[in-house]
């Protein structure tokens, strides 16, 4: 077995966009995250993959700034986070869309907030809407949309505000596997193509091995990052031959033995 | 509603019980209820008159002052209290209370309070109005999807922001239902208030009415004020009608 390329540490001298330095966070007596520390380095897709319940919501909202962590901080490019910022946008496991607003307006939404004009956030959000394959839709409702369609609306909004860091919690969780493989696809050519930082929660073992340049495990509460594994030997292949790669199956492999212990 | 396979316009059971209420009257059983048609007759004599017209315009202020402050202080209050934890559990007995109490019984404290005059009839408007309206504005923003208001917060909303932006739209079937049954109450209201406090607007046209036995004219004004209500009430239930796309799927 050739797992010469897989890394079990970060390497040592990346350009990190956001640095996770010691959080923990309690909610009451119950304690989600420990003492946990992780570099997401930029430009790069990190993945946080682990057990339900483990706190990988947590730690995105607090990454985000929507949560404040019990102790310890974190840093996007060198600046402590104390709220919501400009340069991170979130897309949401159940895609928070306004269910009164129109695709155009949802995409829009982050844009409005931050004060744009009207014509020129709609023009944006257009690009957005074509760049997520919504043409045609801008003047739908929501719950005229199919699941996938909304996450699309959601990840478009996320776009548009031109945020460096994306956070996406589970965004694949509500579609169907076909939808699910296409969207991974074009999340890889987005990596590829946008220059952002990516931080990317998800169940997924195959998932998170297919779409990630880096993966943290995280293990059961209190949780911390057990593992970082960064596969490198097959991400500029083409698509449709990663699954067949060979460190693809072992680090499958690798992760679902590391894991299989605390499935019961 | 359907008959014998013909499909009835809306509202047709009015002219069925029009009907009852014509033979009721022509046949003359008690003073209390003249012929329908009398009624009518009456309507259009007294619709024109100055005292007509004074009442009306007195009874539109109060009802429409009361409503418009019902509103104002009302929506506001009730989202409050729905994204405070604080502020409900100081308001929400208070608001319960009010909206069970025999509010007629208080008048009388009012009119102590704030004398005999139009303040007293609009304070009893907004008293008769404002709690459903808080109370179902609270409702709605309490069942708000928590994710809208972190979506909003993660793309820099302010409180304000959440405010007009998210919490008002997300509740607004609610609230709109809450204004809806508000205003019937307020239709209540103003009238207890008039009869009450100082006999002025409908209030004094239904005391002059009713002490003369003047029964046709007393059903006149009844119906008028009943037009009005309903009216409101429709145009309130269209707009309703025009959120309900999203209400279902919040
Ligand atoms: N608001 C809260 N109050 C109390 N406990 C909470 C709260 N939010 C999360 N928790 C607890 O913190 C732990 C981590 O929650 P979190 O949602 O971050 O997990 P997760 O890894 O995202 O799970 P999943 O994969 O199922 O989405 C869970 O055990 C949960 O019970
Ligand atoms: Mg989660």
């Amino acid at each position: 077995m050739d797992m010469s390329q897989i890394k079990d540490t970060a390497k040592q001298d990346v350009d990190v966009a956001v640095s996770v330095r010691g959080v923990s966070k309690n909610y009451g007596d119950v304690e989600a995250l420990k003492d946990l520390s992780l570099d997401f380095p930029r430009g790069e897709l990190t993945s946080l993959l682990g057990p339900s319940g483990c706190g990988k919501t947590t730690l995105l909202k607090i990454i985000a700034g929507l949560l404040e962590p019990t102790s310890g901080q974190v840093e996007v490019n060198g600046k402590t986070v104390t709220g919501p910022g400009p340069n991170r946008a979130f897309v949401f496991q159940d895609f928070a869309l306004l269910p009164w607003a129109t695709v155009l307006r949802n995409v829009a939404f982050g844009l409005e907030l931050r004060g744009v004009a009207k014509s020129e956030r709609e023009s944006i959000a257009e690009k957005y809407i074509k760049d997520v394959g919504l043409a045609g839709f801008e003047n739908s409702y929501p719950h005229e949309l199919s699941g996938g369609m909304r996450q699309r609306v959601g990840l478009a909004r996320a776009l548009s505000v031109d945020a460096k860091v994306l956070l996406l919690d589970e965004p694949f969780s509500a579609v169907d596997e076909q939808t699910r493989r296409k969207f991974q696809e074009d999340l890889l050519a987005l990596v590829k193509n946008e220059n952002k930082t990516f931080i990317f929660v998800t169940h997924s073992i195959e998932e998170a091995v297919y779409v990630s340049d880096q993966i943290a495990i995280l293990l059961p509460r209190p949780s911390r990052v057990s593992e970082i594994i960064r596969p490198s030997g097959f991400r500029d292949k083409p698509v449709d031959q990663i699954r067949r790669d060979r460190e693809y199956l072992d680090i499958v492999d690798k992760i679902w033995a590391s894991l299989r212990n605390y499935v019961e | 509603m359907k008959l014998f396979g013909y499909k009835l316009p809306a509202m047709s059971s009015l002219l069925l019980w029009g009907l009852l209420w014509e033979i009721i009257g022509q046949m003359d059983v008690t003073f209390f209820v003249p012929p329908l048609s009398e009624v009518f007759v009456t309507l259009f004599s007294i619709i024109g008159t100055p005292a007509f017209t004074k009442a009306l315009s007195e009874t539109a202020y109060a009802f429409s002052s009361g409503v418009v402050i019902s509103i104002l202080i009302g929506i506001p209050v009730g989202i409050l209290m729905g994204t405070s934890r604080l502020v409900d559990e100081i308001l929400l007995p208070w608001v319960n209370m009010f909206l069970s109490a025999p509010l007629t019984a208080l008048v009388p404290v009012l009119m102590v309070l704030f004398g005999f005059g139009m303040k007293s009839i609009i304070i009893t408007t907004v008293l008769f109005a404002i709690w459903i309206i808080v109370l179902n504005s609270r409702a709605g923003v309490m069942q708000i999807n928590r994710s809208l208001v972190e979506m909003a917060k993660s793309f820099g909303a302010n409180k304000m922001d959440a405010f007009t932006k998210i919490y008002f739209w997300a509740a607004l079937p609610e609230i709109l239902g809450g204004v809806r049954i508000g205003i019937i109450r307020a239709v209540k209201g103003v009238i207890i208030g008039q009869l009450l406090i100082s006999i002025v607007g409908f209030g004094a046209l239904f005391e002059l009415y009713s002490a003369n036995f003047l029964m046709a004219h007393f059903w006149a004004v009844l119906i008028v004020l009943f037009a009005l209500a309903f009216c409101i009430s429709e145009i309130l239930a269209y707009l309703e009608r025009r959120v309900a796309y999203y209400a279902a799927k919040r």
